[in-house]
């Protein structure tokens, strides 16, 4: 075959990287050849994953496009990357999403326009390496390194108070992170080897299992974020700039629930299990607490990073709630479904926050406000944004024929197997998450205007229409016709639920 | 013919929806009339094929359609599909939905004439004919959902469609989200019944019913409940929230706001009669759960009742007509409770027609008024609108059930079926619906009354300018007037005790009161003679207008009198029975409150104030005390290696002694 010749993975991580190097060795003075550069770079990186996607057989259960080369040869640490049905999808997620913030950056900003994309550039590539690793130390490296330039773009590009935002940001996800590579420092002793595919058959007693769950857990829940960690994504939000907020939340909240995936599930499956309750009811809380307070935002984008929160809640219930189907039930099939669900919804809420993020981000690059008062009425002055916002606001609610339907819907059913109850409360979304979403968009762009300011907005040009009809079509493609994404997940989720459906215990 | 059935019902639901899209998307560049021209095009194409379908599978006895148009996704080895199920329920929903949407498309022509938004209207109201399309055509229940919910998107937009309108975008986001609780219940229903049959394609679900009769789930503490109670209820708080039943009515009153059109269209016809429809779809599921049924009996007998009676104090020419719609759905709501499905989409149907021909007659008012909608500053119109006043009274008419109309067949079949019904909570519907036919004939001739009849309470200025309403919204006043007469005599037989649904709508024996009646039934004549010789419902009528025809005519001094009299119960009625500022004191804004107390004492107080910044701060305090421990004095250091050789010494020793 031949993807086997060309090293696919490796270019989707090192093409953006090296790119970004370069934009930054150009510099600020060749202001349009950097940007251009930069577009040509993410369109490159897209076509890469395209190209993955094209070659990627979907009925393989194994990884795919495997690359391997010794790193550290002491501690049997090595260059290892592949994908499967999970890692794909996010691949493929963060070469389009970079593609939107570099066009979403284009007459924005202007301090350092180099050090910007060069920022981003390289954060794709560094996402795409946390997604593509097969080695514990080397998806160590590539997570903690995507930290320093997220850290950069809120601390430079930030808003007023950036500098509480980034170090809470910084603090709160590396503490979780020593936690995940004691975890790993740990299993290396009982596997000898960081290879994530042989740390998913060795076997653990409970006891070793539960800490590594709950430093696992410290890592991807402060990450995605469950509650109580999650006061870091705010504030995180409300001070990075529109591209940031877009990678935040269309990415970095990914990279938790991937985590849960690739490490929590199947390394500690019986510690899972018994943690499954608990996990469960922080989701619940996650969507019920969350949405309640996002109800009651005064930010715009605090409003829709609560939001977020709400629907990360989901996430978490469909990868947790097949322990409980297949303790009441013991059928898979509604497990499966739960999980695949959850996985939608990663993908959906990407597209999502990214378009509601952007949206926010058009009327701040005209009015520098992020405040719910100080609009009112932008539809009688941007009636082609309104129509777009309104879209996305329904996505956003859960409507049928959007993308952000199809995983509540798909974990709504499947916790349905589980208990009522569980179900009963994740539904409540459907009313919580119209309510926020419709009361800010009632408050934004319905109405009289009733500030001057709002009466001078110029509608969204041809550049930010083109960035948020490439999220309306997938947002809609992917609500009408769901079932490609599922089809290249299927192999990966069946056989992920069959293996943690078996003890590990010995 | 039926090779072709398949691209005809393609056709059917796509028109509407290229009309929308180019009206909606290329509205700039087809212009004014462009947009009216394709969506009145793609919907008349959509009605004349659905005319076709329907004499297919009504008189050419035409075999039941169900066939996958896609699979939406594939999960977990089931498949969700997309697809039809055409019958002869669902043919007629069709019928109804895509004339009364061209009826509206003309009417509309003339009603938006001079509104900014014309062409965003023609795609709105194509979308929704779309939507509703979907819904009704429906094989299973995830396009249903799809259905439910992209209509109630476009009643949302179409309700707000006046965006300065602060009442307007208050009424539409209030119509979202009392509909969402409507569908909270209604996904919880469908994920009921998919944890149940493993499949949400209604063939496969109706074929495997009777294994899940006596089946039980364990909602609270240990007691079993039926699952197919809990199911229908579930299913059937949907219905409520889309059917605008008691308390999920709230909405409706207030849906108002919006154009005149789309309360025919969408607040009268079709979009509030999904719930109706659905339950009649699910009949196998109901009939398993005379409980089920009791509580659709009594919600809609409250309906029916309740809301009538705020019909009478309403000045709004619209409201008045909002609240028999409400009371009217009431009607139908019970027939579902009684099992009489047959009856209850009959009354759809005629409702449909008549209720939309007096929304459309009231919007002929209110445009040649200048958007007046309030009928105290109305009366003696028919002087200068003759056509309007002549439909109008045909509406009001069919909708007060006088003998020979439509409405008069379909009424009084409810009225007979709910007095066969023996379960629990049939005595009290059998009260209200006979008690409500007063009511409704009070409100719908105070309407006409105030309206066309009566003193001119209309200045002199305006008068001078009074002239019938233009061509375009006569004529599909007059084209609705004809059915709202003649529908009736003509569906009743079929419909009620022929073999029309077939297998579409299933009834139990033991509840079958339509089968019972059907025993008694000899025909129209002998239908009509027997309202006259069992007098009371046809009294009640005549009472009702003989009251209004005192109050608003003969002594229009009397109303204000009653009021002064009993204020107390004037003001109740005004108040909509308080349900209104319940809703916005509890619910709204106790929602904000929850909200307000989990932000500001559970994420700042607790979270970050204690264990956030808390941490920080304890990190600060212990980093400021081990900073002495680094005095940078050697003699420091030598005492503290000396202290700590000390002490691991002595647990040394002290280990080695024990």
């Amino acid at each position: 075959m031949t993807f086997n010749s060309l090293p696919l993975l490796s270019l989707l991580i090192w093409t953006p990287i090296i790119g970004g190097i370069w934009v930054l060795i150009a510099g600020d003075r060749q202001e349009q050849t950097v940007k251009y550069f930069a577009f040509a770079v993410a369109i490159l990186t897209f076509i890469f994953s395209v190209i993955l996607y094209c070659w990627f057989d979907p009925d393989y259960a194994g990884m795919q496009f495997v690359e391997e080369a010794d790193w550290i040869t002491t501690f049997n640490i090595k260059y290892h990357l592949g994908v499967d049905g999970i890692a794909l999808p996010l691949i493929l997620l963060s070469s389009f999403t970079t593609i939107l913030v570099i066009l979403a950056a284009w007459e924005v900003i202007e301090k350092h326009i180099s050090y910007y994309m060069c920022a981003f550039l390289v954060l794709t590539g560094l996402m795409n390496g946390v997604f593509a690793a097969l080695d514990a130390i080397l998806f160590y490296v590539y997570w903690e390194a995507m930290l320093i330039p997220m850290f950069l773009i809120i601390g430079i590009w930030g808003g007023p108070n950036r500098v509480y935002a980034t170090v809470k940001f910084f603090l709160y996800t590396f503490l979780g992170s020593v936690f995940m590579l004691v975890a790993f420092l740990y299993l290396y002793s009982a596997a000898d080897s960081f290879n994530i595919q042989a740390l998913h058959d060795v076997p653990l007693s409970l006891t070793a299992q539960k800490y590594i769950f709950i430093a696992f857990f410290l890592a991807f829940a402060v990450k995605i974020p469950m509650w109580p960690v999650h006061t870091w994504l705010p504030d995180a939000h409300v001070e990075a700039p529109t591209g940031g907020s877009v990678i935040l939340a269309a990415l970095m909240l990914k990279m938790g629930g991937y985590g849960f995936l690739r490490f929590s599930l199947p390394i500690t499956p019986d510690a899972s299990l018994f943690f499954n309750e608990a996990m469960i009811v922080l989701s619940l809380i996650a969507i019920v607490y969350i949405g309640f307070i996002a109800l009651v935002q005064e930010d715009m984008k605090k409003l829709i990073a609560y939001s977020s929160i709400s629907h990360m809640g989901f996430v978490t219930l469909g990868f947790f709630i097949p322990f409980s189907i297949m303790a009441a039930s013991g059928s898979p099939a509604s497990a499966i479904m739960g999980m695949e669900g959850a996985m939608m919804q990663m993908i959906s809420h990407g597209f999502i926050s990214a378009a509601m993020f952007l949206c926010v981000g058009v009327m701040y690059d005209r009015m520098h406000s992020r405040m719910i008062k100080d609009y009112g009425g932008v539809v009688n002055s941007m009636p082609y944004f309104a129509a777009f916002m309104m879209l996305f606001a329904m996505a956003n609610a859960g409507l049928p024929g959007t993308s952000g339907f199809v995983g509540e819907f798909l974990v709504i059913l499947s916790s349905f197997e589980a208990n009522f109850w569980i179900a009963f409360t994740a539904a409540l979304t459907l009313i919580l998450g119209a309510a926020y979403t419709l009361w800010l968009y009632k408050r934004v762009v319905f109405g009289e205007i009733t500030q001057d300011a709002v009466a001078k907005l110029q509608d969204i040009n041809g550049r930010e229409t083109f960035i948020l009809f490439l999220l309306a079509i997938v947002v809609l493609i992917f609500g009408i016709w769901p079932a490609p994404l599922f089809d290249i997940m299927h192999v990966t989720v069946e056989q992920l639920v069959q293996h943690v459906s078996q003890t590990k215990i010995l | 013919m039926a090779t072709y059935m398949e691209q005809i019902y393609l056709t059917i639901v796509l028109a509407p929806l290229i009309g929308a899209l180019l009206a909606g998307l290329a509205g700039k560049i087809i212009g004014r009339s462009g947009a009216h021209w394709v969506t009145i095009t793609g919907v008349g194409v959509s009605s004349i094929l659905s005319m076709i379908a329907y004499k297919y599978h009504v008189f050419d006895g035409g075999e039941t359609y169900n066939q996958t148009l896609y699979t939406w996704l594939s999960s977990g080895g089931m498949d969700f599909k997309i697809g039809f199920l055409i019958d002869s329920l669902s043919v007629t929903m069709m019928v109804v939905v895509t004339f009364v949407s061209w009826m509206i498309h003309i009417y509309t022509i003339g009603y938006m004439y001079d509104d900014p938004g014309y062409q965003r209207f023609f795609s709105y109201i194509s979308l929704f004919t779309f939507s509703m399309l979907m819904l009704v055509m429906s094989n299973n229940f995830l396009q249903l959902f799809f259905g439910w919910e992209a209509v109630g998107l476009v009643s949302y937009l179409l309700i707000g469609f006046w965006y300065k309108k602060e009442t307007a975008i208050f009424a539409s986001m209030k119509a979202f989200l009392v509909n969402r609780i409507g569908d909270f219940g209604f996904l919880l229903g469908i994920a009921a019944i998919f944890m149940a049959f493993n499949t949400l394609d209604y063939a496969a679900i109706f074929s495997n019913v009777a294994q899940h009769a006596d089946s039980t789930i364990v909602i609270l503490g240990d007691e079993p409940w039926s699952l197919m109670t809990v199911i229908c209820i579930c299913l059937f708080i949907g219905a409520m929230g889309k059917s605008a039943q008691v308390p999920l009515h709230v909405w409706l009153p207030d849906s108002m706001e919006g154009p005149t059109p789309i309360s025919a269209l969408i607040h009268a016809a079709t979009m509030v009669t999904a719930g109706i429809f659905m339950v009649s779809r699910m009949s196998p599921l109901f009939e398993l759960s005379d409980t089920a049924l009791s509580f659709i009996l009594v919600t809609g007998a409250i309906t029916a009742l309740l809301m009538g009676l705020l019909g009478l104090v309403q000045n709004d020419i619209k409201r008045v007509i909002a609240y028999s719609t409400l009371s009217q759905l009431g009607y139908m709501t019970v027939a579902l409770g009684a099992s009489a499905y047959a009856a209850a989409m009959f009354h759809l149907v005629t409702h449909a027609f008549f209720k939309a021909l007096l929304f459309l007659g009231a919007g002929a008012v209110i445009i040649v008024m200048h958007h007046e909608q309030d009928m105290r500053k109305m009366g003696g119109l028919y002087k200068v609108m003759p056509i309007t006043w002549i439909c109008c009274l045909f509406g009001t008419l069919a909708l007060i059930g006088f003998p020979g109309t439509a409405g008069f067949f379909s009424k009084d079949a409810i009225i007979e079926a709910i007095r066969h019904s023996t379960l629990a909570g049939s005595d009290f519907a059998y009260f209200s619906v006979v008690v409500g036919v007063f009511i409704t004939a009070l409100y719908s001739c105070r309407l006409f009354f105030m309206t066309f009849h009566g003193e001119q309470r209309i200045d002199i200025e305006t008068w001078k300018h009074l002239h019938e309403a233009p061509f375009v919204v006569t004529v599909p006043l007059i084209v609705l007037a004809i059915p709202s007469l003649i529908l009736g005599a003509f569906l009743i037989e079929p419909m009620l005790f022929g073999d029309y649904f077939g297998d579409a709508v299933h009834v139990a024996e033991s509840h079958d009161v339509l089968a019972h009646m059907g025993g008694d039934y000899h025909g129209i004549s002998g239908f009509l003679l027997h309202a006259i010789q069992h007098p009371l419902v046809l009294l009640l009528m005549s009472a009702g207008i003989f009251v209004a025809w005192l109050c608003y005519i003969k002594f229009p001094d009397f109303p204000a009198k009653l009021v002064s009299k009993f204020g107390f119960v004037h003001r109740i009625l005004l108040n909509k029975y308080g349900l209104d500022d319940l809703n916005q004191r509890l619910f709204a804004k106790g929602a904000i409150r929850i909200g307000q107390l989990l932000w500001r004492f559970g994420d700042i107080n607790i979270i970050d104030g204690f264990f956030v910044n808390g941490t920080a701060r304890s990190v600060r305090v212990f980093s400021s005390m081990v900073r002495h421990l680094q005095s940078g004095y050697l003699y420091h250091y030598a005492f503290a290696i000396i202290i700590g050789l000390l002490v691991l010494l002595a647990v040394f020793v002290h280990g080695i002694l024990n």
